[in-house]
């Protein structure tokens, strides 16, 4: 104990031995990927191949105008089989770009660029052309945070390496793995943004991360913050008040406390982009889980299907229905499909064997406030729930039930079984179609 | 004491009646009689079918003039017909609208992928895309059907929604609630419909439910008006200016997934006579 943290959240099993320890191995060249043109916040990629194109490994294939965005790039050599609408890990269906292999594969390599000799928007610009977004799960395009309005200058950036999401290893292993690459891109991140400060917040359960970058930092000024290990503790607001004691106010960003916050993945992307000239086309993902037969750390190319990654690792295992989730079991979206590609923010993959599954039957609320003192927020999610579930929309703004950040805490604590979090995000769905609506109706009367 | 303790409640309770009494005289809000007697008029089972939150607020609007006396949907032509009288305005006919649930996707001809356990509403199940493999088909958890305040609906033993003719008053609440916008409200006199929502391509669309639209565009060879018919983003598409409603030549469609809407429509008593596993 005694490390620093931020307030309420919980305690959840970690599981993360089950891959830990265990070096991450390249998969396998996929035969053929389907790369979906939107893996990020922002506006849908346009494509920019056609069918019976071919294409190189590292070759953009979508891409837009407009600020919140990134591009999408093939992710193998080959010939564009088809340009359709597809499933993609949100539970949607993307319009996506279907490459066929040619069996061959590019290196990447090359030497490390003095970082001095280019320009913060020429770091910023390279960051965009590489299609870099955040790898932790949300998919925020990197170049966007990393211009901040006029006025609002930036003072640190955080490299997140909490990873407390259950199950997942992949952050840890890159840290462990490439310390140099993290703690470089990290300083490319500092010269994009013009911050004085850089940090890494680990959590305190990842003793062999913690060593190998204090080595790789040695008197670079970087800090290393070992923190509690605490669920939520790497969404972005947690680890700004664990890291720096600065709380990130209601509605607003990390930047207006002067802080931009990435996660170690995409630093090594960065890295990678600046040094080799590779755009975002690969990532580390944990498969893992009671219901993987041979759970791994796998490095695997944006497109490969859900199928063919358990199937590297031995498959699925176990009595019953299994639950398979595109990130680990606190956040991770269930899939309802295992046709699905890796995208650049799948993190994990997590499938859990049945037995462990929640139930669908839930009680009534016995007001013991447990939510309230686990949601990291500082919401009430009792409310929240029901304001969701019963569109009482008026309600649920009032109870700030826009900030949530979609943990899970309160789920997980909710002695009566309540689907907290499935409400929570009913109602912010019901919030979004009033607005679509509401625009809607004014375009119609406007013509 | 306890004898006392009970006198004693009895009396904190006598004095807060008479305060209450006293209050409601004094404190009275006058309303205006106009609405009282609009508010008669309407049906009061607040549907939002007209655009206003109640029927109290569609009344203000009446008496103000900004809402014309057909606007309440729930009420039909006779309910109109009263307000126009009420307020002294012309007759404007009412034209009446029902609820037409555009997919035929039901558990005998469309794929279930996965087995969900949410909660049990088809918004929440259409937060992760949905457990049918069609992400654009109805979902059968039936949204709709609590969203009816008129008894109008009732899901089938095949889990789709089924509109009862008789029942409906063209409200909307249905397709207001449905998380996919599968059911559109449609005048009386249109009858020709495409029961299918998917934009995915034919290939996949067929392999993911057998009624599903493939946009092979028989369709709109066949129909007798051109443009009447189009396609688009693979879905087939009526142009209800255009189209005939009965047009006998439209009846190629490999996956019958077009066809007149009107041989469909159900009242309650054909309804719940026709599903055995069902009863009134
Ligand atoms: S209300 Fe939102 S932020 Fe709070 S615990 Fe629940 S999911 Fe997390
Ligand atoms: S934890 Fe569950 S039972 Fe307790 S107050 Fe919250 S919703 Fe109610
Ligand atoms: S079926 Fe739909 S439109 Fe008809 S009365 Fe019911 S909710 Fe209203
Ligand atoms: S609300 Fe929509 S998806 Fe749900 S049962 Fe009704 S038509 Fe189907």
């Amino acid at each position: 104990m005694g490390h620093k943290t931020f307030d309420r959240g919980v305690h959840p099993s970690y599981y993360k031995e089950l891959t830990a320890s265990k070096r991450v191995e390249r998969a396998p060249l996929p035969k053929t990927v389907t790369i979906p043109l939107q893996q990020h916040l922002g506006a849908v990629c346009e494509p920019i191949v056609k069918k019976g194109d071919l294409v190189i490994e590292g070759q953009k294939i979508g891409d837009v105008k407009a600020f919140v965005s990134a591009p999408v790039h093939a992710s193998i050599n080959g010939k564009v089989k088809d340009i359709e609408l597809s499933n993609h890990p949100g539970g949607i269906r993307v319009l996506s770009v279907v490459i066929e292999g040619d069996g061959t594969a590019k290196e990447w390599s090359g030497a490390e660029i003095d970082l001095g000799s280019i320009a913060p928007e020429a770091l910023r610009e390279a960051v965009r052309e590489a299609g870099i977004v955040g790898m932790g799960g949300a998919g925020f395009p990197t170049s966007v945070k990393l211009a901040p309005p006029k006025g609002k200058a930036i003072e640190a950036v955080i490299l997140n390496g909490c990873e407390c999401e259950p199950f997942l290893t992949a952050d840890h292993r890159i840290m462990a793995e490439e310390p140099g690459k993290v703690v470089w891109g990290l300083k490319a991140l500092m010269r994009a943004t013009g911050a004085s400060k850089g940090f890494i917040g680990i959590e305190e359960n990842k003793p062999d991360a913690i060593d190998a970058l204090k080595k790789a930092v040695g008197a670079t000024g970087i800090e290393i913050i070992v923190l509690e290990a605490k669920y939520p503790q790497g969404a972005e607001k947690m680890l700004i008040q664990a890291a720096l004691g600065r709380k990130v106010p209601v509605g607003k960003l990390p930047l207006d406390v002067g802080v931009v916050v990435n996660n170690v993945g995409t630093a090594v992307a960065i890295y990678e982009a600046l040094n080799y000239g590779k755009p975002l086309i690969e990532r580390i993902v944990t498969v893992s889980g009671n219901g993987v037969r041979e759970p791994k750390n796998l490095k695997v190319r944006v497109g490969t299907s859900f199928e063919e990654v358990l199937g590297l690792c031995g498959g699925i295992t176990g009595e019953g229905e299994k639950e398979v989730l595109n990130g680990g079991p606190m956040m991770g979206i269930a899939q309802s499909t295992l046709s699905v590609p890796v995208i650049k923010g799948t993190s994990g993959i997590t499938v859990i064997a049945s037995g462990k599954i929640k139930p669908e039957k839930y009680d009534p609320c016995i007001k013991c406030a447990s939510c309230v003192s686990a949601c990291p927020m500082g919401l009430m999610p009792y409310r929240l729930g029901d304001y969701g579930l019963k569109q009482m929309l008026a309600n649920f703004k009032d109870f700030d039930g826009q900030s949530c950040i979609e943990c899970g805490c309160c789920s997980y604590v909710c002695p009566a079984k309540r689907p907290l979090l499935q409400w929570i995000r009913m109602g912010k769905f019901f919030i979004r179609r009033e607005a679509q609506r509401a625009a809607a109706k004014a375009n119609n009367n406007k013509k | 004491m306890v004898l006392i303790s009970f006198i004693s409640m009895g009396g904190i309770g006598a004095a807060l009646a008479g305060f209450l009494a006293y209050a409601d005289k004094k404190l009275k809000v006058e309303e205006d009689p106009m609405v009282e007697a609009i508010c008669g008029i309407l049906p009061n089972t607040n549907c939002g079918g007209c655009g206003f939150p109640g029927c109290r607020m569609l009344a203000e609007a009446l008496l103000k003039g900004e809402a014309p006396p057909n606007s309440c949907v729930a009420g039909g032509s006779d309910t109109a017909k009263k307000l126009a009288a009420v307020l002294g305005m012309d007759h404007t006919d009412h034209k009446r609208t029902l609820a037409v649930v555009l997919c035929k996707g039901g558990n005998a001809e469309a794929e279930r992928r996965a087995s969900y356990r949410g909660e049990v509403s088809c918004t929440a199940a259409n937060l992760t895309g949905g457990d049918k493999s069609c992400t654009y088909g109805c979902l059968g958890y039936g949204e709709c059907v609590e969203a009816c305040k008129f008894d109008a609906m009732a899901m089938d033993d095949n889990g789709l929604p089924v509109v009862f003719h008789d029942k409906c008053v063209g409200c909307g609440a249905c397709a207001r609630a449905c998380p996919r916008d599968i059911i559109e409200m449609h005048p009386e006199d249109h009858k020709l419909f495409v029961y299918c929502r998917s934009r995915d391509k034919g290939a996949h669309a067929k392999k993911v439910c057998k009624v599903s639209c493939i946009a092979c565009g028989l369709c709109v060879k066949d129909c007798s008006v051109s443009d009447g018919i189009v396609l688009k983003d693979n879905l087939a598409v009526v142009d209800y200016a255009l189209a005939p409603q009965t047009d006998e030549s439209i009846k190629r469609c490999p996956t019958k997934c077009i066809f007149f809407g009107i041989e469909e429509r159900v009242t309650k008593a054909s309804f719940f006579a026709s599903q055995p596993k069902r009863t009134g």
